[in-house]
């Protein structure tokens, strides 16, 4: 099995399927094709890599660009997880998008699967990073990347939605994670990394909470306040791009960097001991609850999601914030559980517009029995996200409970609890609506012409509502797997 | 003091003038005169400077022993083509300008250029 | 031959000069400059060979040897230089026929193309020469030639750029004729190496002062830093869009390395920054013309001037680097002297391509770009995420040497500053791209579908300098170790 080794595959597999998508331009049917395959290829490359004896450190430097500096990847269970997480919900997402599209006859198609693809070979640069330089260099390449998809319908509208996209984006990372990069670079003089961090001995005291500040504000991604602005201007995109993009890809390369940051360059006990957290913690504390009390006031249901999103997105920094193992381990699981259940939610959303245009939640009364399908998937994706068992979400959230109780983050711990009140709060009304309420009168009027979305929309949106149930009941391997990264 | 530095209070004489005329003056042709005693200056510089005293000029002879530097006024031979050859470009530039703008004057060819900008 | 080869990298193009005017046929003076300018970098990189191999080349002109006679000395630094100068010629020459052909009337396409090897024998002159009032006569050279190729313009309005440029650029260089006059009167040499033996023992003279405040300015002045950049913005904007390329990519280029051999090489390093502080005078500068600059070319509206300023603020950059009087940002600033002009001179060739299909370079006649020049204007994305310094790109390489020696030094002003600068970079970047891919085009003129992609003849430099644009973003073992070696010869 020696081409394994290559781990450059991972980002090459997705670009060569871009290649074929150029090629064949005129022939949809083969380019669909051929970004589905493409897609499960790299699906199946992943899921031969988790073959991989993880103990070896696989590493694989690509070109070194100065002494230091160099392009790298390696192997190691977090980035595994989140590779395999891209790579699998990629290719359910092409489905969708197959569906989505052509049920909007989008223009453009061929761009749109084009950066789809290289998006994809961006995350997966994220994911695989042996170093602080490489997993900069993808994050940069996901912004640009993912620029065209958030703009892709070429109005005014989608314009200045990729105006701060963009500007939030590129700003943030330039303005503080490269700075901070650079910073960590003269410090530490690597940028490797390295289980248990680089930064010991290196730096102390407020410097250390500076820069973790710094790396934590650089990273856009994560869509901390006063930096999340970006999110919701970004729903103007087509809905697969909402899904993929931004309830997996991008803002998980975020809180995926976020924690690698936390893990292998500061290292959790050095974040203990310096209280480097200490800004972040209350900052991701705050953008929680604002961010769940603004989905509260949106009757656009694609902004609703978006809100809810930050507010999610804060859960995992928090766990990074708290500098405690367990609660780290439930940041990296809400990593996977939160985007089943989104991706599940953004997927519904799309399939509501596609079937009857509707995109605000006041609009949905009564669609429940139209679409019965499209509604238990959201309800299912809901309750994962708010987090109640039997659903994926209940076991990340359990485990950050417990670290904020653990390290005696008592404020915390309250508002964990007050999120859970406000995600129930906005999430379960949507559906709540749809099946009970009498349908309004020109959903009424409508009639029989409104069905479920097509095939291509619904399959897809089971197989995750799906997977936010069977996660719960197979959730083992996968903490098992994770384990080793925050238990040195 | 002056009479130590007689030529020095020349140069910066003549070099502030110069300078001077070409900042105030928007009569681009007085430019380049200002410009050229501005250049002058530095060449009287120069050459004031080769002056050894007692020094006669530097042709070899039994009598002296004594010669002036003759290396700046080779310099200055060289810097003066060049100021020959800047003032021949600037004065085509201005005859150039004169064609296409009907003036020498500099206030008055930028309120030509704003106009043509606002149209 | 090979002995000879520091003459002849600045002879050669000399000798052409006036043949080139002889020549009537355009085609045929073309060929010939293009042929010039390959030689040269052929040259050039013959000369960064031996060097790399037998250490700093010393020529004596005519046999006379210095400090007596005139040296032509190449080390690293020379011959890093000759190479961006030479290499620039070629990009933009082998692009030019076409644009020249439509921008300047055949009959004086003999004298553009000789004025234009003139202002290339000026360019590489400087560089190759160690002397310095050798120096100031090739600067002389290069830059009469330059007011001339800009005057050629189409727009009237070149005439009074050149004719500011040529008022400016005169007093700079007399600044430098002044500041070499001094120079040779407290130590009776001219010679850059004696000059830097003598120099330690006299830095308590008020005249060495005074020489080293006029070649100050005066370098100033012909690097355009601000705020004497006043010249640079209009010269760039009216020149014909050919001698823009190349100028933009070697004029400042070439002055910036006169910064490095007269205040690293001619005064020690410790003397230019420890007795006369020119890191205290540059570093303000450099931070305000990174700001002002920035900030002033996103309310352009027309795209060679705001590039134009964009230069202006990438200059700051590079003398940011140098400000900080440490090897490191010394280095910095060479690697960023290779990558901006390579990146800067890309966009202004796409801006050849643009003016040679539209004849425009107004921001609102860039609608619809995208579509009619696909290729053109994938060039311009990408040479514009190198220069805002998206990684991967030669902009991001230089902007992490600036940034990383800045904070080294704890510069933290200046770090600030070059991340803040890229800001800015983003936002006139982007309003060329959402002009050309988001509008479509008002006027009817532009809606003939006359307009179509730049020929094949311009698209290919361009595309060169594209991939050059990446490949020293991945790969700066050139860049970096040339310049890093460079530093260290004449950094003690």
């Amino acid at each position: 099995m020696q081409f394994l080794e290559h781990l450059e595959l991972a980002i090459l597999i997705p670009l060569l399927g871009g290649i074929f998508v150029l090629a064949f331009h005129s022939r949809p049917r083969l380019r669909e094709a051929s970004s589905i395959l493409a897609g499960v290829l790299l699906f199946l490359y992943i899921t031969q890599l988790l073959g991989l004896d993880p103990a070896q450190d696989h590493l694989r430097t690509l070109l070194e660009i100065s002494p230091g500096l160099s392009i790298a990847f390696h192997l190691e269970p977090l980035g595994l997880v989140f590779a395999l997480l891209a790579s699998g919900l990629w290719v359910i997402t092409t489905v969708y998008s197959i569906g989505y599209l052509n049920g909007n006859a989008e223009k453009n198609q061929t761009r749109f699967y084009l950066f789809f693809a290289m998006s994809i070979a961006s995350a997966m640069g994220i994911a695989l990073a042996a170093n602080l330089f490489t997993l900069f260099i993808f994050y940069e390449t996901l912004t640009l990347c993912t620029y065209p998809l958030v703009t892709h319908k070429q109005t005014s509208e989608a314009q200045s939605g990729g105006r701060i996209y963009l500007g939030v984006l590129l700003g943030t990372s330039i303005m503080f994670f490269l700075s901070a990069l650079v910073i960590t670079w003269i410090q530490a003089g690597t940028l490797d990394f390295v289980s248990g961090g680089i930064l010991e001995g290196k730096l102390g005291g407020t410097a250390s909470v500076l820069l973790f500040t710094l790396f934590m504000l650089g990273i856009g991604k994560a869509a901390l306040m006063p930096f999340h602005r970006w999110l919701p201007a970004a729903m103007v995109a087509p809905t697969p791009v909402s899904a993929l993009l931004h309830a997996v890809a991008v803002v998980k390369a975020g809180v995926f960097s976020v924690l690698k940051i936390s893990v292998y360059v500061f290292g959790i006990d050095f974040i203990a001991e310096q209280d480097a957290s200490v800004w972040v913690l209350w900052l991701a504390v705050a953008t929680m609850l604002i961010a769940s009390v603004i989905a509260l006031s949106k009757d656009n249901l694609k902004a609703r999601l978006a809100y809810s999103t930050i507010s999610q997105l804060s859960y995992i920094v928090i766990g990074a914030a708290l500098a405690w193992p367990a609660a780290a381990l439930g940041g990296a699981l809400h990593i996977v559980t939160h985007a089943f259940g989104k991706i599940t939610l953004f997927f519904c959303a799309g399939a509501i517009y596609t079937a009857t245009k509707c995109t605000h939640v006041s609009q949905f009364n009564g669609l429940g029995h139209k679409m019965p399908f499209t509604f238990a998937a959201y309800l299912l994706g809901a309750l994962s996200v708010i987090g109640l068992p039997p659903f994926a979400g209940s076991w990340s959230k359990w485990l950050l409970v417990e670290g904020s109780a653990s390290t005696q983050h008592y404020i915390v711990l309250g508002a964990f609890g007050l999120s859970t009140l406000l995600n129930c709060a906005y999430l379960l009304p949507v559906a709540l609506r749809a099946f009970f309420k009498p349908p309004s009168p020109d959903v009424a009027a409508a009639g029989p012409g409104i069905r479920e979305a097509p095939l291509a929309c619904l399959i897809p949106l089971c197989a995750t509502a799906a997977g936010t149930v069977l996660l719960f009941f197979y959730i083992q391997p996968l903490y098992d797997f994770l384990y080793p990264v925050f238990n040195p | 003091m002056i009479e130590g530095y007689f030529n020095y209070w020349v140069v910066i004489i003549l070099m502030m003038m110069g300078f001077y005329i070409v900042i105030s003056d928007s009569n681009l042709i007085k430019k380049i005169i200002g410009l050229n005693i501005f250049q002058t200056s530095v060449f009287v510089l120069f050459i004031s400077m080769s002056k050894v005293k007692g020094g006669t000029a530097p042709i070899l002879t039994d009598e002296a022993s004594v010669y002036s530097n003759p290396l700046p006024h080779v310099l200055i031979l060289t810097a003066i083509v060049v100021g020959v050859s800047t003032t021949a470009l600037g004065l085509a530039l201005v005859a150039k300008i004169h064609r296409a703008y009907g003036t020498v004057d500099e206030t008055l060819i930028h309120g030509q250029d704003d106009i043509q900008d606002e149209t | 031959m090979l002995d000879h080869l520091p003459a002849l990298q600045v002879i050669i193009p000399l000798i052409s000069a006036p043949v080139c005017m002889l020549v009537t046929r355009a085609s045929w003076a073309w060929l010939l400059a293009t042929a010039v300018s390959i030689a040269s970098f052929v040259m050039a990189l013959l000369l960064a060979r031996e060097v790399s191999v037998h250490g700093v080349l010393s020529y004596h002109l005519g046999g006379w040897v210095p400090p007596l006679g005139i040296e032509y000395r190449i080390d690293h630094l020379s011959a890093y230089v000759l190479i961006i100068v030479s290499a620039t010629a070629s990009i933009t020459m082998l692009a030019a026929r076409k644009s020249i052909e439509q921008e300047v009337s055949r009959e004086k396409s003999g004298l553009f193309y000789s004025a234009y090897l003139l202002c290339l024998t000026g360019l590489l002159g400087i560089a190759a020469t160690g002397d310095a009032f050798n120096i100031f006569v090739f600067l002389e050279i290069s830059s009469l030639s330059s007011y001339a190729l800009i005057a050629m313009g189409r727009d009237r309005r070149a005439l009074t750029s050149a004719y500011q440029y040529l008022i400016m650029g005169t007093i700079g260089a007399t600044f430098i004729l002044i500041g070499v006059g001094l120079l040779y009167m407290l130590t009776g040499t001219l010679n850059i190496l004696d000059l830097q033996q003598k120099i330690p023992g006299i830095t308590g003279s008020r005249t060495l002062h005074a020489a080293f405040a006029f070649l100050t300015a005066g370098i100033s002045l012909k690097l355009a830093l601000f705020p004497l950049h006043l010249w640079l913005p209009n010269a760039y904007a009216y020149a014909p869009s050919m001698i823009t390329v190349f100028l933009s990519a070697t004029a400042t280029k070439v002055s910036l390395y006169l910064l490095f051999r007269f205040f690293f090489g001619l005064f020690p390093p410790e003397v230019s920054f420890e007795s006369f502080h020119l890191g205290r005078i540059l570093l303000p500068l450099s931070i305000v013309a990174i700001l002002t600059a920035s900030f002033v070319a996103i309310f352009q509206d027309n795209i060679k001037r705001m590039l134009a300023y964009s230069s202006v603020a990438q200059i700051g950059y590079m003398t940011l680097g140098i400000s900080l009087a440490s090897k490191e940002g010394s280095i910095a600033s060479m690697v960023y002297l290779l990558n901006h002009a390579l990146i800067k001179g890309g966009l202004f060739l796409a801006m050849a391509c643009i003016v040679f299909r539209i004849n425009s370079v107004q921001l609102e006649d860039f609608a619809g770009l995208g579509r009619r020049m696909p290729w053109t204007m994938a060039a311009i994305v990408l040479l514009g995420l190198g220069l805002i310094g998206v990684p991967l790109t030669a902009g991001f390489i230089s902007k992490w040497y600036v940034l990383s020696a800045a904070i080294e030094q704890g510069h933290w002003l200046g770090a600030v500053v070059v991340v803040g600068g890229s800001l800015l970079a983003i936002l006139y970047i982007w309003k060329i791209i959402e002009q050309a891919y988001f509008r479509t085009p008002v006027k009817v003129a532009l809606h003939t579908s006359a307009i179509r992609e730049a020929p094949l003849a311009m698209l290919i430099p361009l595309w060169v300098l594209v991939a050059g644009n990446f490949y020293l973003g991945l790969n700066t073992s050139f860049s970096y170790n040339f310049a890093s070696t460079a530093i260290h010869a004449i950094f003690p």
